[in-house]
């Protein structure tokens, strides 16, 4: 790593532009540069938009230089998940079906990072409409895991897991609909949080399943994290679930680290059997630490967690059959002609390109979101489901009763190989089971590493949960047990991280 | 619990307009009635008088003022079009449906 | 694809001699709001193609949206004019199918949780009963863009080669309102049905809540009509005929369809279950095409919006803003003008109730207001396949000419001969009343010297006549006076002349 530039964490690098010894453009010149190094292995972005954010870098420097008063992360650059619209920059999901698509708008949280004067590095790559745990459905080929290439960098957001993972971009947006923004962080040594369900707007995020979609954070610490949640939450108008509240204080809960007397609840549920030894063995240590550091340890339970993963992929592929009819190659997009038809309908040509754009995994969950709507069928898939959902919720009303925080591994594994699960829809499901309950119910979650399992060397993630609003708690026992971590390793563990440019000289 | 027939699947996919090849729909078939099955749990959790829960916050009454707002310059509105028109999308015929 | 040939009939007598209809309509409204059900862009008729349309209503990857406050309340006043319940507690619903005019491929609309149910609404036939139509419910939805059929014939969906879709319509917020199936109409179900659909858009149109122009599309019909065997409750199958859009087709399609069925029961058919066209020119109904497994909508609640709610307080403050009903006004009206049941059903039948009531509240009186509004340019009106409101903001005759007029002749300076001859000549685009006289130099002579001398000389041409005058035979006096007038160019009182030609003989 020839530029510390791209390794100093986000918080470090805003106080370092406030004070004027680095200027914007030079710190984003040095992400591109290891955008240009790395990413050939790696494989993080979708489309880089050097010109753009250099020119975004300099306007920043400008108007910094003119002595205005700017925004905390004014100058340092972002990668952007490419579910989120970017105006005049390609948004494809993923997708074959959007290649090419330039949307006419900004999403909100895009539009935020404008304001907050964060230059934009390029779309980030995911599983094609979020819909995966590993990149490996991405119509445009996988991201790479930084620990191991390979190994899969976790997904949806494996695009912005990586990003971050290989020093190309000091933070990154993720949305996370099953855990895709915490999944990714824990099997790539970073951090990320899905906030409180209407914490961040939605506006202009490419919807999954609207009721548990929901944008965050991606960063390589507690606080970078907090500083970016800060950024892109709050209330917007053109979001109708976005919550119209003041932002929780995350980022003054993430500098006071503080957990004494804090009651720390350990989900029954989510730990034992079916998580790997490592990941297990990291998370009780991790636990132990949030003891060192003054909070109580209580067990609860929440049995109905056993129901998650299936009501989770009724109700998922249920709104996502809806959300994806509008691909349909009338109005933007792919359209493609049916084979052996001469003057096709409409209808035709919609079924023929909605065949030809869509990867596997997109058509199986639509159409098994098809049936579980189906008249006939509702009730007893979607609308068991929708009932699955309130116990789920129920349960964590009455474990934040007994504990003021929850805390599990985020997977029950770490990283896996490419092709290990990918002809194996449900293995693939099955590593959501710690992150779903979160989005049934709403309430924030956060990933942050634990360290590294023995048996593999590769990271582990360990999950906080928080009752809905209460976001900053996350971040408080995130910064909490992080501290104490980093003062046990003496570094912090993407440090130990294999050197991606010798690989990217072999490949 | 019902099989999934491979007739079943074709009608899905019709529904949702997806034209899939005869290898994709045999694939497919055996893919979800696994996940069928799985997913079809469920209905053994004690939901009996549960209320269903669609939104995850509480919120109601979300509205806005009816004022308007800019819209998409007829540019930006087609900028997207696979093919335009008179300022219009410029679509394959449409059968006659209602 | 269908063919516009008719179909067998039976003539309606015999067909109502074995059968009795049982109706259904299905209204949808256009509301006049400013802007869209769900997003901001303007809804005025006649714009630019696809210039009133933004990523909400264009349904774009990650748009989202947000109700109509103005729309809400609309449905509500429209609920409780019609007599119904209004929900505490609903929801948006997605109604799924695929059609190029509908952005998203599916529409927002309400399934089972209907802002209004349970109403009625009170009809009026012509031989002065009350047929009450109950409302089964009222509910929110968004209308779909415009398709322009291009090659083929005429504009006709069958046998284009492409369309052109202008979305500018799309997302503007339509309230569906549908009746009970309504039995026991016998013969009378044509007349109850065009009854139906006329009051609701009087209704409509008091509660000022749209413009309710069936000839723009901003309200439209569907008529649901099935036979049941004399001596049966069962109802029969039904057929469904859209977009039947004027009062007239209304009254034929229901005629219509009553022979068609009656045509196929009556020779031991089965009528089928479908969705029929109307054809204004022909006066008949063709099948649609068959919709098979379309009708599975995959309803489920709106993830994307949140539920209506209003409170008690809400709905009865918008109670208090419901206009008179129009029924209960024109019985009002009737009684202060005075008018006979006759003279009261010709003017509402001509649309002129509203112009009569201006024109009173503007000083004119009731007799004169009637007698203006509905001769000459009624006529002209009619000739221009118009009704007289349209026709006379069309030539910017106003209530105040009327008025004007009116005082030209209490004022003495006009008769009423001179005064049709003003109102044609205000008619004819010359100006106001006065202005009219002025230029073709209509006054009365005032003059009472020339009149008398008129008058004498008059009576000397006329010795046999004024002999039976003075003979007591005053009728005669008219022969007389009709000389007078003509002596006088016409510009002469008849009154006075006959006033004083009596003087003049019979003293």
């Amino acid at each position: 790593m020839t530029n510390e530039l791209i390794t100093a964490s986000a918080a470090d690098l805003a106080a370092r532009l406030a004070a004027r010894e680095i200027s914007s453009a030079e710190l984003t010149q040095a992400c591109l540069d290891r955008t240009a190094a790395v990413d050939g292995v790696v494989h993080s972005y979708l489309h880089v938009d050097a010109e753009g954010a250099l020119a975004a870098a300099r306007a920043i420097d400008e108007r910094r230089a003119a002595g205005e008063s700017l925004p905390t992360l004014a100058g340092v650059p972002i990668a952007v998940k490419d579910v989120m619209t970017t105006k005049g920059l390609p948004t494809t999901c993923g997708s074959k079906i959007l290649e090419g698509w330039i949307p006419p708008y900004d999403s909100t949280v895009v539009t935020r990072l404008k304001a907050a004067g964060m230059p934009i590095l390029g779309k980030t790559n995911l599983d094609e409409f979020a819909m995966g745990s590993s990149t490996e459905h991405s119509a445009y080929g996988p991201s790479r895991n930084p620990w191991d290439l390979d190994r899969i960098p976790g997904g949806s957001g494996g695009g912005s897991s990586s990003v971050i993972a290989s020093f190309q971009a000091p933070l990154a947006t993720g949305t996370d609909t099953g855990g895709s923004i915490r999944q990714p962080a824990a099997v790539t040594g970073t951090v990320g949080t899905k906030p409180t369900y209407g914490g961040v707007s939605r506006y202009g995020l490419v919807a999954l399943a609207s009721s548990l979609d929901q944008a965050g954070p991606c960063a390589r610490t507690v606080l970078d994290t907090a500083l970016l949640h800060e950024v892109m939450a709050g209330h917007d108008p053109m979001d109708s679930t976005s919550i119209d509240a003041p932002v929780p204080a995350v980022v003054e809960a993430a500098r006071r680290a503080d957990v004494s007397g804090m009651k720390i609840g350990i989900i029954r549920e989510l730990t034992g059997d079916g998580f790997q030894a490592g990941v297990q063995q990291r998370f009780d240590e991790s636990v132990q630490h949030l003891v060192d550091a003054g909070a109580e340890v209580v067990e609860v339970s929440c049995p109905s967690f056993t129901y998650a993963l299936a009501a989770y992929y009724l109700i998922l592929p249920s709104e996502a059959s809806s959300n994806l009819a509008k691909f349909d190659a009338m109005r933007y997009g792919l359209r493609v002609a049916p084979h052996g038809i001469d003057d096709p309908s409409a209808e035709q040509v919609m079924a023929a390109t909605r065949d030809a754009g869509f990867g596997d995994e997109v058509k199986r969950r639509i159409i098994l979101g098809t049936y579980a709507l189906s008249s006939g069928y509702y009730d007893a898939y979607y609308g068991s489901a929708q009932k699955v959902r309130r116990l789920i919720a129920d349960d964590f009303t009455r474990a934040f009763e007994a504990a003021d925080v929850l805390v599990s591994p985020t997977a029950p594994t770490t990283a896996f190989a490419f092709g290990d699960k990918i002809d194996d829809p449900m293995a693939m499901y099955l590593n959501d089971i710690a992150t779903i309950p979160a989005n049934l119910a709403g309430v924030p979650g956060m990933s942050l590493p634990s360290g590294l399992a023995p048996e593999d060397g590769l990271p582990v993630g360990f999950q906080i949960l928080a009752p809905a609003m209460q976001d900053q708690r996350l971040y408080a026992v995130g910064a909490a047990l992080e501290a104490r971590l980093l003062s046990a390793w003496g570094a912090p563990l993407l440090h130990s991280a294999p050197d991606l440019t010798a690989a990217g000289k072999g490949a | 619990m019902s099989e999934l027939t491979r007739a079943d699947v074709a009608h899905l996919a019709g529904l949702a307009r997806i034209e899939l090849s005869d290898d994709e729909l045999d694939k497919m078939v055996g893919e979800l009635g696994i996940i069928l099955e799985s997913v079809a749990t469920v209905q053994n959790a004690p939901i009996d008088d549960v209320a269903p829960m669609s939104h995850p916050m509480p919120l109601v009454n979300v509205t806005r003022p009816d004022e308007v707002r800019p819209s998409l310059s007829p540019e930006a509105a087609l900028s997207g079009a696979p093919e335009q028109d008179q300022q219009r999308f410029s679509v394959p015929r449409i059968l006659d449906e209602d | 694809m269908s063919q516009a040939t008719a179909e067998a009939t039976l003539p309606f007598e015999e067909a109502l001699a074995a059968y009795d209809p049982v109706l259904g309509l299905e209204v949808h409204v256009e509301l006049g709001t400013n802007t869209k059900m769900f997003c901001g862009c303007a809804t005025a008729f006649g714009a630019e193609p696809n210039s009133q349309v933004c990523p909400v209503c264009l349904g774009l990857p990650g748009a989202l949206p947000v109700v109509n406050e103005k729309g809400v309340e609309s449905a509500i006043r429209i609920g409780l004019a019609l007599n119904c319940e209004i929900a505490s507690w609903c929801r948006f619903a997605r109604k799924n199918y695929f059609y190029p005019d509908m952005p998203k491929n599916f529409q927002t609309s309400q399934y089972d949780e209907p802002i209004a149910f349970n109403g009625h609404l009170d009809v009026e036939l012509a031989d002065g009963s009350t047929y009450r139509v109950e409302i089964e419910r009222a509910h929110m939805e968004e209308d779909t863009g415009k398709s322009l059929h291009v090659g083929g014939s005429t504009g006709r969906i069958h046998g284009a080669t492409h369309s052109l879709v202008d979305y500018n319509r799309a997302g503007i917020p339509l309230i569906e309102i549908v009746t009970k199936p309504m039995t026991g109409a016998g013969e009378r179900a044509p007349e109850i049905a065009k009854a139906y659909v006329a009051t609701l858009r009087d209704l409509l149109k008091a509660l000022g809540v749209s413009d309710v122009k069936m000839e723009q599309g901003s309200m439209r019909c569907d008529v649901n009509l099935s036979l049941m065997p004399k001596d049966s409750t069962t109802f029969g199958i039904r057929s469904e005929t859209k977009n039947v859009n004027s009062l007239r087709s209304v009254e034929r399609a229901v005629r219509y369809e009553i022979g068609r069925h009656a045509a196929i029961l009556s020779s031991g058919g089965k009528v089928t279950q479908e969705t029929r066209h109307w054809h204004e020119d022909t006066g008949i109904t063709t099948a649609g095409r068959e919709k098979s497994d379309a009708e599975d909508y995959r309803y489920f609640p709106e993830p994307d919006l949140v539920p209506v709610a209003p409170s008690a307080e809400t709905v009865e403050a918008l109670r208090a803003t419901l206009p008179e009903p129009p029924a209960a006004r024109r019985k009002r009206l009737q009684s202060a003008w005075g008018y006979s049941d006759l003279e009261m059903r010709d003017v509402v039948n001509a649309a002129l109730v509203d112009l009569i009531d201006e024109t009173v509240t503007a000083g004119a009186s009731p007799a004169g207001a009637r007698k203006w509004w509905s001769g000459e340019i009624a006529r002209r009106a009619n000739d221009a396949g118009s009704d007289v409101p349209t026709y006379a903001a069309s030539l910017a005759v106003t209530p105040a000419h009327v008025v004007e007029l009116e005082s030209l002749i209490t004022g003495g300076r006009l008769n009423d001969a001179m005064a049709r001859q003003v109102w044609d000549g205000v008619l004819a685009g010359e100006g106001t009343p006065t202005a009219v006289a002025d230029a073709r130099g209509l006054e009365l002579v005032q003059d009472s010297g020339a009149l008398q001398a008129a008058v004498d000389k008059v009576i000397a041409a006329n010795p046999d006549v004024a002999q039976k005058v003075r003979d007591g035979k005053v009728q005669a006096a008219g022969a007389l006076i009709g000389q007078v007038m003509k002596e006088m160019k016409g510009q002469a009182d008849a009154a006075a002349a006959r006033q004083l030609i009596l003087d003049s003989l019979t003293d």
